[in-house]
């Protein structure tokens, strides 16, 4: 069967032929337009109170978050929490320049591989494009700077995550991805994959007892920059 | 899959007296009711969503010639490819020309419904390509050859126990004497053997939860990552879905995304919602070669326009199943096909034929909790009652059945003889019945009476009263 086919055959069962011009043209009208449904009032909220919501909501789908005072501060709150979860100082790293321009000698412990995630990788560091506070989720759209497989393969996953990019809603993750990449009127905004990652991989299906770690990463660790004063989280 | 709807009376009297699947049920039911109580309690937009929802599906659905043709132009300038199927065997054909294009020899697979409904699994085995699921239910179901019995949660009937047998007599390469202390133990397990065939796979099939007018893209909504692993790491990614899942915008879908894990697992977002759109682009690192879209008629194309119109919105929750009395108390695979609960009551029908599922739609007490769970207002129990009118038209119920209407039908088109019957019945049942208040059989009434007693009727009709209180108030 080809598309003209089928389109015919779904056309004769609504009992009409092709659209008129001037119905298309209003469907083509919405689709630019993209209109907002409902956005529930939970995530209205001032910048401060919107980004805890984001850490409570992180939290809440059984992930962490470390707050860091600047990008300085990152590799150091990355070797601490390795410590405290007693886990290996090796790291497959977003190639993504806000990673790369971490003082990395500070920590000298903590060795790296800039790249995508092989079989044989247990911790990663992704850097995060936005993230959204409604559902305490991450935004993380494929990008040579920024492989999926980071987000897949690896034991733990730690995101590294600007506090200027929490938003309160999905809706204004797509704006922030239509503004940004391309035109956004038309589609070609989105990269090949746009994954929404809320909290670790986890499976109930063993007699609906909730285990984590089920194909994708068992831990999930969001270090928090505090990138502008606007942004301060409220305590 | 062989269908067995035809027997679902035999089926549900085998699932009454399974223990382990009664077992199941019991720890499942609760499960997913409370889950979605506190979910929706703590969303105070959830109706309005609803109804939102609601139009955006009917708006997409009016004009679906136009939302499919906009969605697959974006995917071919994606670099995807768009494969139309009218039927399952044409999307078989789709999925293994792709394969063999590619010489694949193991695909791995995401979990999809429209993947059991074309059987796609058995097709490719048949084929020389080994099929692996890796959604852990679906893929301990695979080890037992059975089907799902629950379309979010397909391996719900199975206990801790059978999961540890099926383990060892698969994972042979494993030490026998190893022991599963905890759940988590299991999952372990899993999660090791599969690895290798994710690593393995040359084509990854998932199914998709929506598909994006807009952009071109794909849905998949899971919490074990199974998907992504899935349509990430092989060199072929092919994407199994229905002609009903297109909606126009991301901002379309965010509103069914706040509708769908609250009434599915009661989660407020699942772990993973991922969003595909082509191959992998110049410079990435990972990432398929190719994208394909098995886009699949099947029978739905023919409720646009009719009663049954509103199936299509649904969105595969399992809230209805979730909330039934009679899935509740048969389990998934009594229904006989990839579809069970209210909504497969429905949608079965319309996929296989009522002379095949005439059985499903009459299996509801008409309770209504489906319809009022549904995320997407799907009127459910109207539509069964659609079925069963569609099906005495056809005179596909059995002789008795029909025999029996036609005698109801004459009295009610006639009310004064009905009124004279019912009179004269109550009045003798109330007579015989008058010692012990019940009965606990009757003639003519043997089945009705197995599963409880008749009430003796006290006094008159209702209809009797209603005149005579009409009179006094007069």
């Amino acid at each position: 069967m080809n598309g003209d086919a089928m389109l015919a055959t779904v056309r004769r069962s609504l009992g009409r032929g092709a659209l008129p011009a001037d119905q298309t043209a209003m469907l083509r009208a919405r689709l630019d337009r993209h209109p907002r449904g409902l956005i529930p009032a939970r995530s209205r909220l001032p910048r401060g109170e919107q980004i805890a919501l984001f850490v409570r909501n992180v939290e809440k789908e059984y992930g962490s978050v470390a707050t860091v005072p600047d990008f300085a501060a990152v590799p150091g709150a990355i070797a601490e929490y390795l410590a405290r979860q007693n886990l290996p100082t090796e790291l497959v790293v977003a190639p993504h320049p806000e990673l790369q321009a971490l003082p990395w000698a500070d920590r000298p412990l903590l060795r790296m591989r800039f790249g995508e995630a092989g079989a044989a990788d247990v911790v990663s560091l992704q850097q995060a494009y936005a993230a959204v506070a409604e559902t305490g989720t991450l935004v993380l759209p494929s990008a040579a700077e920024r492989p999926t497989t980071l987000n897949l393969l690896v034991e733990t996953e730690i995101v590294m995550l600007r506090a200027s990019r929490v938003v309160g809603a999905y809706e204004e993750a797509w704006d922030l991805l239509r503004a940004e990449h391309g035109n956004g009127t038309d589609g070609r905004f989105m990269p090949r994959s746009v994954m929404l990652v809320t909290g670790p991989s986890r499976s109930a299906d063993i007699e609906q007892s909730l285990e984590l770690g089920a194909h994708g990463p068992r831990r999930l660790h969001v270090i928090l920059v505090q990138d502008s004063a606007a942004t301060t989280v409220a305590s | 899959m062989l269908q067995t709807s035809p027997a679902f009376k035999a089926n549900a009297r085998t699932a009454l007296a399974d223990a382990g699947l009664q077992r199941a049920l019991e720890r499942t039911k609760p499960h997913f009711q409370h889950r979605r109580a506190a979910a929706v309690a703590a969303l105070p937009e959830f109706e309005r969503l609803r109804e939102i929802a609601r139009e955006i599906k009917d708006h997409t659905l009016e004009n679906l010639d136009f939302y499919l043709q906009t969605w697959a132009e974006n995917v071919t300038r994606a670099g995807g490819v768009v494969h139309w199927c009218g039927t399952a065997a044409e999307a078989r054909e789709a999925v293994l020309g792709i394969c063999r294009q590619v010489g694949a020899k193991i695909v791995t697979k995401g979990k999809s419904m429209v993947s059991e409904e074309i059987g796609i699994n058995e097709f490719l085995e048949a084929n020389g390509v080994t099929a692996v699921e890796t959604d852990l239910g679906e893929y301990i179901i695979q080890l037992g050859h059975e089907p799902p019995s629950h379309i979010i949660a397909p391996a719900f009937h199975l206990n801790r126990e059978d999961w540890e047998a099926r383990f060892r007599a698969a994972h042979t390469d494993l030490p026998k004497d190893r022991v599963f202390r905890e759940r988590r133990d299991i999952l372990a397990e899993a999660r090791g053997e599969l690895r290798q065939r994710f690593l393995a796979a040359d084509v990854g099939i998932t199914g998709a939860n929506f598909l994006i007018a807009e952009t071109g893209s794909s849905v998949i909504v899971t919490n074990e990552g199974n998907g992504d692993l899935t349509q990430t790491l092989p060199k072929v990614h092919v994407v199994l879905a229905g002609i009903d899942k297109v909606v126009p915008t991301l901002e379309d879908v965010s509103v069914l995304l706040r509708l769908l894990a609250r009434s599915a697992t009661g989660q407020d977002f699942s772990v993973y919602t991922t969003f595909s759109t082509g191959p992998r682009r110049p410079g990435d690192l990972d990432g398929p070669e190719q994208y394909h879209v098995v886009l699949l008629d099947n029978g739905r194309s023919g409720m646009l326009g009719t009663e049954f119109q509103p199936m299509l919105r649904c969105i595969r929750c399992a809230a209805c199943m979730n909330h039934c009395p009679v899935y509740g108390a048969v389990g998934g695979h009594a229904y006989g096909w990839v579809y069970p609960g209210p909504m497969g009551a429905v949608l079965t029908p319309a996929l296989t034929g009522i002379d095949k599922a005439g059985n499903l739609p009459n299996a509801s007490t008409f309770c209504g909790r489906c319809e009022s769970v549904c995320p997407m207002q799907i009127p459910l129990p109207n539509l069964m009652r659609y079925w069963r009118e569609r099906e005495f038209e056809r005179h596909l119920g059995p002789p008795s059945v029909r025999r029996n209407l036609a005698l109801w039908g004459w009295f009610a088109r006639r009310p004064a003889a009905y009124r004279l019957a019912s009179r004269a019945a109550s009045a003798a049942l109330g007579l015989i019945g008058r010692r012990r208040g019940r009965f606990h059989a009757l003639p003519l009434a043997g089945g009705w009476t197995a599963g409880r007693d008749l009430p003796a009727p006290e006094g008159d009709t209702f209809f009797a009263r209603y005149v005579r209180e009409s009179r006094r108030r007069r």
